[in-house]
């Protein structure tokens, strides 16, 4: 494996004071390389959530130290975070979250526009991420035009539009049938495997996990197990056997 | 990161087109106010400009009276001696910067002319009351010098008075035409050319002029003068003038130092002014009136914009979540803003010049673009975007993106 791109450090995250105080993460301890697949597994408040938030850089740890290509992202700032999300991290939610009544070029081009793109640029990165996840010719669709799988499609397209370093994927398959599960799935095996992207994704579907190489499990605000799955799911469609 | 913005905030506009429009309705209606009524207000005055240089431009009128302020009409003077004709030639003789001065006396009277009667106001002067007065002859000529002396039965009407007692073409003069202004007949000999409404809202083109002394002869039967007029060369200096003429006629009319003027100086200028201050008045209060709805229209942007932040907190969290800086954010929503009321002063803007074309057309005054107001009202415009835009987009700028994921 290459590099390490990813260490958490004894991160710990609470929410509330006193009484009401509840500690989501007690103390996590994380190493991703880059290349790697990671499924992060766990029933609900186990901290799953949280723990993607932090690996996101939307939020910071409680304490502990977490270290992204070597930067420590507890010390940045807000717009520190930003700019790094933007340079280096692609995200993929369960809702889609694509702007309503705007196509899918547009959509897919968002993050190129902030990152200060120009227009031939942005129309250019934007078809070719378009592309790689199947819709080539679909640019101009809006979202009420697409199904739910294309549409998660296009907000994959618009997650690695900008080719970042780690594309967070938080339940991409939620809202979504088991065939076109299956689907999203190979793409993010496709572009982990082709792209080299590090696709870490939260799931509490053991089917979908079967596809990463690597499944770490929450319980409580721990990390419970964390184990290489030697025999990755490629096939879609059918289902396969969890490990 | 402007431009970029900029494209944000526009095609964030173009996505809810119809909200858009509600949202600047109210700045639309508040430009357009504005400066509708300031456009009308402008061509009002200019309308009461014009009709007093109608009047005859460099005019004084010296009348009887106490001195009052300027506007105010003190011409009967009960008791008052009256001036005389030879005060006419003194002033003409013995002050610099004069172009012309005469005598002016009145009556009312019901003329009749081609079977049909007319009440109207009779006017006795010399040929120099024309020139004072900016009057033009349409057709026919002035008073000969010896019908002046003579005090002959000749009149030049008015086209108000040829229109309702001979009818025909506008200025036409018929050729042996007669009126009788009451005991005596006269001769047509002119038709003025029209000077529309005075500034008093007056028909000026109401009048039948003779010659002085046929006046006094044969209408007042009296030698008094009430009026005089004077008109100034150009260029003169009016206060030294003024001055000058109320020095001559203190001493022909004897007043010593302790007694006070028992006539007084009016200067159009100066009912012009008065005139159009007034009106420039009313415009600005006018203004301001329609200036509160374009700060209504502000606040609509405002509370439109804060449903729009609210309910686009999901597009703002992924906007944030995707690697957009608050600052980013903060300058969409507010350009989104400045843009919408940008554009809603725009179309004020062409709504007020069709509405204030077609006003100033009903209402028979000018129209006169002004481009200080339309240039002012855009900027405004767009300031109530920054200022009411401001709150709603800093609001969306500090969101915490995780809870703005998760919103429903």
């Amino acid at each position: 494996m290459s590099a390490v791109l990813i260490r958490l450090s004894a991160v710990t995250k609470s929410y509330g004071s006193g009484q009401a105080r509840l500690m989501a993460l007690q103390g996590i301890d994380l190493e991703v390389a880059a290349g790697e697949f990671l499924a992060i597994m766990g029933p609900s408040g186990s901290g799953k959530s949280t723990a993607m938030n932090i690996l996101g850089c939307l939020d910071t740890p409680g304490s502990g130290q977490y270290l992204f290509k070597g930067a420590h992202v507890e010390s940045l700032s807000r717009d520190q975070r930003a700019r790094l999300r933007r340079r280096f991290l692609g995200f993929v939610f369960q809702g889609f979250n694509l702007l309503p009544r705007t196509s899918a070029q547009e959509n897919v081009e968002l993050p190129l526009l902030y990152r200060g793109d120009s227009a031939t640029v942005r129309r250019a990165g934007a078809a070719r991420a378009l592309q790689s996840v199947g819709l080539a010719g679909w640019e101009q669709h809006t979202p009420g035009e697409l199904s739910g799988g294309q549409q998660q499609r296009v907000a994959i397209a618009r997650a690695i539009v900008t080719a970042p370093a780690v594309v967070l994927a938080d339940e991409p398959t939620g809202n979504l049938d088991t065939q076109r599960s299956h689907e999203i799935m190979a793409l993010l095996v496709a572009l982990n495997r082709d792209h080299g992207i590090t696709v870490l994704m939260v799931t509490h579907e053991p089917d979908m996990a079967a596809y990463a190489r690597r499944q770490v499990h929450f319980v409580d605000g721990r990390i419970a197990r964390d184990e290489a799955n030697a025999h990755p799911a490629t096939a879609p469609a059918a289902p396969t056997e969890t490990v | 990161m402007w431009l970029n913005a900029l494209l944000l905030a526009l095609r964030s506009i173009r996505r809810n087109l119809l909200r858009s429009i509600l949202t600047i309705l109210g700045i639309v209606i508040g430009v357009g106010a504005v400066i509708t009524m300031v456009t009308l207000g402008n061509g009002a005055t200019l309308s009461v400009q014009q009709q007093i240089s109608s009047l005859g431009t460099n005019l004084l009128m010296i009348r009887l009276g106490q001195r009052q302020g300027p506007g105010g009409g003190g011409g009967g003077g009960g008791g008052i001696q009256p001036f005389k004709e030879s005060d006419v030639t003194a002033i003409q003789s013995e002050i610099g910067g004069i172009a012309a001065a005469a005598p002016e006396a009145r009556a009312a009277v019901t003329v009749v002319g081609n079977g049909r009667n007319w009440a109207t106001n009779v006017t006795g002067s010399t040929n120099d009351w024309f020139t004072i007065g900016n009057w033009k002859l349409a057709s026919g000529r002035m008073f000969e010098p010896d019908e002046q002396l003579a005090g002959s039965a000749v009149c030049i009407i008015g086209e108000t008075v040829r229109r309702e007692i001979y009818g025909g073409a506008v200025g036409t003069l018929i050729p042996g035409a007669q009126l009788r202004i009451r005991q005596f007949s006269c001769n047509v000999v002119g038709v003025l050319v029209s000077k529309g409404q005075g500034g008093m809202g007056n028909d000026q083109d109401d009048i039948v002029v003779v010659p002085f002394h046929t006046l006094q002869r044969r209408v007042t039967g009296t030698r008094t003068v009430n009026t005089i007029l004077v008109s100034m060369e150009p260029g003169s200096e009016r206060t030294r003038i003024k001055a000058s003429l109320r020095q001559l006629l203190r001493e022909r009319r004897k007043l010593t130092d302790s007694d006070d003027d028992n006539f007084n100086v009016l200067d159009t200028q100066q009912i012009a002014d008065a005139l159009s201050g007034t009106t420039k008045v009313l415009t600005t209060l006018l203004g301001a009136v329609a200036a509160v709805s374009l700060l209504v229209g502000g606040i609509g942007i405002m509370n439109i914009m804060l449903v729009s932040v609210t309910e686009r907190t999901r597009e703002i969290g992924l906007r944030l979540a995707i690697g957009a800086l608050g600052s980013e954010v903060l300058l969409q929503f507010l350009i989104e803003a400045v843009a919408l009321s940008a554009l809603g002063g725009v179309i004020g803007i062409a709504i007020a010049t069709v509405a204030s074309y077609a006003l100033a057309h009903v209402m028979g005054v000018p129209y006169v673009f002004d481009s200080t107001i339309n240039l002012l009202s855009l900027l405004f415009s767009a300031a109530i975007g920054v200022i009411f835009g401001y709150f709603p987009a800093r609001r969306a700028a500090h969101m915490d993106p995780i809870e703005a994921l998760r919103h429903e």
